[in-house]
């Protein structure tokens, strides 16, 4: 019997796709998107209030040497309100947090940080998510870490839980 | 008790397909002609195995019916709200109800097999048997040990959380059992190739077994995926009607194989030619349908058929792939060697023209496979890419195009040998009719080239795939004969769809005030209202919209925006107008601040052929079935007098003369 080495192709391929398929299968699968932005420096921009009671936000608001937090909210967003008190509790640390509120009401912001408090210095409107895409968040809330010169160094992705709070010190230690 | 009598029959099954392994290996290990004592059970145990598999199925569709909430798969998808028509189509709308339906239909090609395949030597039967029972045994395990649909839960629910809206159609009644059932129809010839290969019988004789099996599987396929893409197209709101989506490419991958193995299994059958290719096809056949179900039930990959992902089935089905696919490879690359060469034949003739296909036709699978496992290459190397329309469509036409132009000249080749001069009318004829319509086309507007040159193949084809009957008395073409006219025929009036949908398709999206008008092509469609609907389980914003052609009676068309509230989900329902020479799609999207609202139409001409196409090509392929039965049992039944006729000689003779 004459055994042709091309026979043994199909079972060559099919092997190699088992394998990647088998290796892949075993790799965890990541539910979120995450930035493609992180490293780089923000994207331009420069939004209105989102309600009287705060200026709105710009880059220019990042610059001047200290890392902040920026976080993507919104009124309307359950787990917004779940993390307003680890916001809170960053504020109390001494950290300065930057909102950017999606697709947002004045009187709704207004309304939301009169109920659950208010952790910003300034607020952004962001009425068509030009920004929260250009920084490459895919959903609300998410919380980026902006070193002080700008730069995107670190993304949260989901509300910030009480354990968080740490994780997101310690980014912006490393962001000094 | 529906639960237990489903299960039962489930392990009773799985018991029989063990059965039915061990019976047919000892018909293969007796060999032909002699007798094995367990060698008589294979048969039995492979029809009984299908009706208990199929009495199993019947059973999840009866607590499905009755909205049995103390079954678990019950509770997590249906809905006593829910019509009857989507608690029953609910049954195989989820992942251990579709299990159970492939199971099933596993099982019941195995039964008739079984049941009605007498032409094949004993110990081929056997093995093929052997191998239909080992593939289902792996089957019953999965479904058994990792998907056990019949589940109860500890206390009744309530209610049902209901059945994801999108399935929520008719399409889901006709799509997944027809393709289902082409899909696992193919591990009939999966098996015969395997039993083939095994005994080394690999003949015209076994080709004529197979060919009926794999025409049915094929039939059921192209049933399959023209109902899907249909379904699609009008169900998504997108407007297209194919999105090279990995699911739908987990169709279409064994439908090339298919396509393939069925024209190679003629020229075995004919010529006895193509051993090896054969058997590679009837291998490589379902295991392309196994590795669809792979994809698409271990979420490896996105898709728009967001099914649930569970990493822990997705390894159990890997290793039943590693298992068959991977084993019959490697008794392919050890046996293949073996099987005995075919008959010879020259580069032009109608087996030259067959293998030329067939090689594009596998190419193009090649090409479809990697672009749909290319973003799983890519994540291990963490890169996120989406593989789409711009690489499949040109990288599938470099191969398509050539193949349609062997596809218009093949056919009235001479088997064996041929002179490309006998030809050279029919060629010439082609290649005016190609040119001609191109020409003709671009010279109204410029075009994309791929609808363009698409226009000139489908005129080409269509003229050539009548060609074949020119010159004959056409009562005296056999029905085979006309399938392949009519198929080839179906290609030519799809790809003419096709084509003029990537050309001609005219969309426009516009923000309108009720009372508005907008243009499309040559209607003019006005927002009459929008109001509020309410359906069994749903509401919806319905938009009235009144479509004039060409000034003349307006027709209603009533595009709706729905929401289901169990489980809550927003569909987008689209309006269709159909006229014989295409379609207008019309969509309503969101209201804008101003009150007006975004309508989305679109004027696709001739849409509707590709469809048509479809079922012009599966029409094909039951001529193609009924002919070859056809002439099987009259040549049988010519067999079987001819030897009652010598039987009754025998024993006049034998008569001592008087």
């Amino acid at each position: 019997m004459k055994t042709r080495l091309w026979l043994w192709v199909p079972l060559a391929l099919f092997a190699f796709f088992a394998g990647l398929a088998g290796y892949m299968l075993t790799q965890p699968k990541d539910q979120f998107v995450e930035s493609t932005m992180i490293g780089e420096p923000l994207p331009d921009f420069a939004l209105d209030p989102a309600f009287g009671g705060l200026p709105g936000a710009a880059k220019a608001d990042f610059a001047g040497g200290r890392p902040r937090l920026l976080n993507i909210w919104a009124s309307w967003c359950l787990p917004c309100i779940a993390e307003a008190p680890q916001l809170e509790a960053l504020k109390a640390q001494g950290v300065e947090i930057i909102g950017i509120a999606i697709r947002d009401r004045p009187e709704d912001v207004a309304r939301f940080l009169a109920r659950y408090g208010n952790p910003y210095t300034r607020i952004g409107s962001d009425r068509i998510s030009e920004v929260q895409l250009a920084i490459g968040s895919s959903g609300v809330p998410e919380t980026f870490v902006i070193d002080g010169e700008g730069v995107i160094r670190y993304q949260h992705i989901g509300d910030i839980r009480a354990d968080d709070v740490a994780v997101l010190l310690a980014e912006l230690e490393k962001a000094k | 008790m529906i639960a237990e009598i489903g299960l039962a029959a489930l392990w009773l099954a799985a018991a029989l397909a063990v059965l039915q392994m061990v019976s047919g290996a000892a018909a293969l290990r007796a060999g032909e002609g002699a007798v094995d004592p367990l060698a008589i059970y294979a048969r039995p145990a492979a029809i009984v195995q299908a009706v208990l598999a199929v009495l199993a199925f019947l059973m999840l569709l009866w607590a499905f019916a009755i909205t049995d909430l103390s079954i678990k798969l019950v509770a997590t998808n249906s809905h006593s709200m829910k019509p009857l028509i989507y608690k029953l189509t609910g049954t195989w709308g989820n992942h251990e109800g579709s299990m159970l339906l492939w199971v099933g239909v596993l099982a019941l090609s195995g039964g008739l097999l079984a049941a009605f395949e007498k032409r094949l030597p004993q110990n081929t039967m056997g093995a093929t048997l052997a191998v239909q029972g080992f593939v289902a045994l792996g089957f019953y395990a999965f479904l058994l040990l990792s998907s056990n649909p019949f589940e109860r839960l500890p206390v009744p629910a309530v209610e049902g959380t209901g059945l994801n809206p999108l399935l929520q159609d008719i399409g889901l009644a006709i799509h997944p059992p027809t393709l289902y059932a082409g899909y696992v129809g193919l591990s009939v010839a999966f098996s015969l190739a395997m039993g083939a290969l095994l005994t080394r019988e690999v003949n015209p004789n076994f080709a004529r077994v197979m060919r009926p099996w794999v025409l049915g599987a094929w039939v059921l396929l192209t049933l399959g995926i023209t109902a899907g893409s249909y379904w699609a197209y009008y169900e998504l709101g997108w407007g297209g009607w194919w999105f090279w989506d990995p699911v739908e490419n987990a169709s279409f991958m064994p439908w090339l194989a298919a396509t393939a193995l069925m024209h190679s299994v003629s020229v075995l059958a004919a010529r006895d030619a193509l051993r090896t290719w054969t058997i590679m096809l009837g291998v490589l056949a379902f295991s392309m349908s196994m590795l669809g179900t792979f994809l698409v039930r271990s979420g490896v990959l996105t898709s728009v058929h967001a099914f649930a992902v569970d990493p822990e089935r997705g390894s159990f089905i890997l290793a039943l792939l590693g298992l068959y696919i991977g084993g019959a490879f490697t008794i392919f690359a050890l046996r293949a060697g073996a099987v005995a060469e075919g008959k010879r034949f020259a580069a032009v003739s109608r087996e030259g023209a067959l293998v030329f296909n067939n090689v594009m036709l596998s190419a193009i699978l090649a090409i479809v496979l990697l672009g749909t496992l290319y973003p799983l290459l890519t994540e291990a190397f963490n890169v996120r890419v989406s593989v789409g329309p711009p690489y499949f469509n040109p990288a599938s036409a470099i191969f398509a195009v050539p193949m349609f132009l062997v596809m218009a000249v093949g056919p009235i080749l001479r088997w064996k040998d041929d002179k490309p001069a006998r030809i050279q009318f029919e060629v010439m004829l082609v290649a005016a009719l190609l040119i001609g319509v191109i020409a003709a086309v671009s010279f109204f507007g410029s075009f994309p080239f791929l609808p363009l040159l698409g226009l000139g193949l489908a005129a080409a084809l269509a003229v050539a795939a009548i060609l074949p009957l020119r010159g004959r008395k056409l009562t005296r073409v056999p029905v085979a004969t006309w399938g392949m006219v009519i198929a080839h025929f179906g290609v030519a009036v799809s790809l003419f769809g096709m084509a003029c949908e990537g050309a001609f398709t005219e969309e426009r999206l516009a923000a309108v005030a009720p009372g508005g008008t907008e243009q499309v092509g040559d209607f003019s469609v006005t927002l009459e209202s929008v109001t509020p609907v309410a359906g069994p389980n749903w509401t919806a914003l319905e938009a009235r919209l009144a479509v004039s052609q060409n000034g003349g009676a307006p027709v209603i068309l009533a595009p709706q925006a729905r929401n289901f509230w169990s489980p809550p989900q927003a569909t987008s329902e689209s309006a269709l107008l159909t006229r014989w020479d295409g379609q207008l799609y019309a969509v309503i999207g969101n209201q804008a601040e101003d009150g007006r609202w975004q309508i989305r139409v679109w004027w696709k001409p001739f849409v509707t052929f590709i469809w048509y196409g479809g079922l012009l090509i599966a029409l094909g392929g039951v001529l193609a079935i009924a002919g070859r039965v056809r002439v099987d049992v009259k040549r049988r039944s010519a067999v079987a007098k001819a030897d009652a006729r010598r039987a009754d000689l025998e024993a006049l003779e034998a008569q001592p003369a008087e």
